[in-house]
């Protein structure tokens, strides 16, 4: 017979129906103070004007509204990040792995650098400084800035999915002629993105999330679209409620795509 | 017997650091010769075999392989490793690939062959470890004995000239050691030139035309299985022989 357990402050916590209740309480308590506030602060909400920023239809048809293109933009902006991220990240990690002394040095530097930099200086840089003496405008600086910042997290993605393919792989690919190219493509790297898929996946969505960033140099993604909105409308409270919950939608189901695939990929292997 | 030498190591020696895993190593494996290592553990049989094809870089004396010099970083080790197969004690198969790609993705990308002669290549050797039917498996799939005899497959995909072995059995559970000698055996009727390290005495003395026994780091003894085996002239040899012989 099981021996019944004590009843302890967790498990009281922990049972469903109080957690539920528990869970509505907050998020009231979270809803209604930002009501009261806006109120006391005489604000007049106006929900009702949102929609036709996602949509509207006029005499010409169906058209998209700001913040779609906003989310667009945003989407854009970071994929194209992402993609040039994963092949600085790749070549910082194959630097970093290479036993060369000059690739190791170069890679650390590097890191080093980036690491110790903030986002929002970064940015600067590329827009201000490097932007007018290579000549490129501020969607290049904007996408440069990204790249940059996230390929050192993601060079550290690689560099511990690499290493955690054991040894013997190695050795298995020499021993029948590999070079070390042919085992990294072949060998190596088909492992290691088992291990690599779960913090790339975050890294993805903290990069959407950093890419909020370039709205000071006003590329037009979805915080810029939102500050134009409110500069027309002063509707902040709305705005910003709207585009949190724009990022919040494009990240969660970015999230359970990668799990699923994740899925797949596991009972594959 | 034509007495072709394949592997010549000439006072080889080893050092890890200030350790010394091989010292003044002398040896010679001649084409269509078996060799079986063996000694204490930490007597530097995994070392020295490493060392045959690379793995391991020497840090003395001369080895060459197959007429190739070797020395650290040589351009022309690879070309070697091509023709000098190695199994490991631990399988080393690659786990994301099938069975059969194991076996093609060395003559496929290494050797160049076109996909039907690698698998062509494949699947004789599969038939010739006694394991067709498992060409689409997984090798988690798949026993310690069949993982190691399509070890064995893989480095034959090469056609190497040479074949080294680490142990091949010391991983496995007991009931699955025989089927993977038993294609061994077959593999040394066929006059491939072998170097294997192993405490598979009864395999040794089947198949081997030399026993070389080592201890830390020395060959102590290199002669042939009927004086090693019954008249060692080493006390070490000796003692270690009853060791195992016990069991
Ligand atoms: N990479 C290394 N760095 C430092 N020492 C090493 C390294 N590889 C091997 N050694 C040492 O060299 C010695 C010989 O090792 P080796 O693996 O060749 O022995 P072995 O005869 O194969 O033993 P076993 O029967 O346990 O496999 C051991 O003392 C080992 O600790
Ligand atoms: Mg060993």
């Amino acid at each position: 017979m099981p021996v019944p357990r004590p009843v302890t402050f967790t498990r009281i916590v922990n049972t469903t129906p109080v957690a539920v209740v528990l869970y509505v309480m907050i998020v009231a308590v979270i809803v209604w103070a930002s009501y009261t506030g806006a109120q006391q602060m005489g604000y007049n909400w106006q929900w009702y004007q949102i929609p036709k920023y996602f949509y509207r239809f006029t005499d010409d048809g169906f058209q998209v509204g700001e913040i779609i293109t906003g989310l667009w933009a945003t989407i854009v902006l970071s994929l194209t990040s992402f993609i040039l991220a994963t092949v600085l990240g790749l070549g910082v990690a194959l630097l970093r792995l290479s036993g060369l002394v000059v690739g190791k040095g170069v890679a650390v530097t590097y890191l080093e650098f980036v690491r110790n930099i903030p986002l929002l200086v970064l940015l600067y840089l590329f827009y201000y400084v490097l932007g007018p003496v290579f000549g490129f405008d501020r969607w290049t600086a904007a996408v440069l800035t990204l790249a940059v910042f996230h390929s050192a997290l993601i060079s550290e993605i690689f560099r511990a999915g690499i290493n955690s393919v054991a040894n013997g792989q190695w050795e298995a690919a020499a021993s029948i002629g590999m070079s070390r190219a042919q085992a990294y493509r072949y060998i190596i790297l088909p492992q290691s993105v088992r291990f690599m898929l779960p913090p790339l996946t975050g890294e993805v969505v903290h990069l959407i999330k950093s890419s909020a960033i370039v709205s000071v140099i006003a590329v037009a993604e979805l915080t810029t679209i939102g500050r134009n909105i409110i500069s027309d409308t002063y509707m902040s409270f709305e705005v910003w409620f709207t585009i949190a919950a724009v990022y919040l939608a494009l990240t969660l189901v970015l999230s359970f795509g990668v799990s699923a695939v994740e899925k797949r990929f596991q009972s594959e292997t | 017997m034509t007495k072709s030498p394949i592997i010549v190591a000439n006072g080889v020696g080893k050092a890890f650091g200030d350790f010394h895993a091989l010292t003044d190593v002398h040896m010679t494996v001649h084409k269509n010769e078996r060799v079986v290592v063996c000694g204490p553990s930490g007597s530097g049989k995994s070392t020295l075999i490493r060392c045959f094809n690379g793995l391991e870089n020497h840090s003395s004396g001369n080895l060459t392989v197959d007429g190739i010099e070797l020395y650290p970083d040589s351009p022309e080790i690879r070309q070697l490793r091509q023709d000098v197969g190695m199994v490991f004690q631990q399988f080393n198969l690659f786990p994301h690939l099938t069975v059969l790609e194991n076996l093609m993705i060395g003559p496929m990308k290494v050797r160049k062959l076109d996909r039907a002669q690698a698998e062509a290549t494949a699947r004789k050797y599969l038939e010739r470890v006694r394991i067709p039917e498992q060409a689409d498996k997984r090798p988690a799939q798949l026993s310690g004995g069949q993982q190691q005899r399509v070890a064995i497959a893989r480095a034959l995909c090469m056609e190497p000239r040479v074949m080294l072995f680490d142990e091949p059995t010391s991983a496995l559970d007991p009931e699955m050691i025989g089927e993977v000698l038993d294609v061994m055996v077959e593999l040394a009727d066929t006059g491939m030139t072998m170097v294997v390290v192993t405490h598979e005495m009864g395999f040794a003395r089947k198949v081997a035309d030399t026993m070389v026994f080592m201890e830390a780091g020395r060959i102590v003894e290199t002669s042939p299985p009927e004086t090693f085996f019954t008249n060692p002239t080493s006390d070490r040899a000796r003692m270690f022989l009853d060791q195992i012989l016990e069991h």
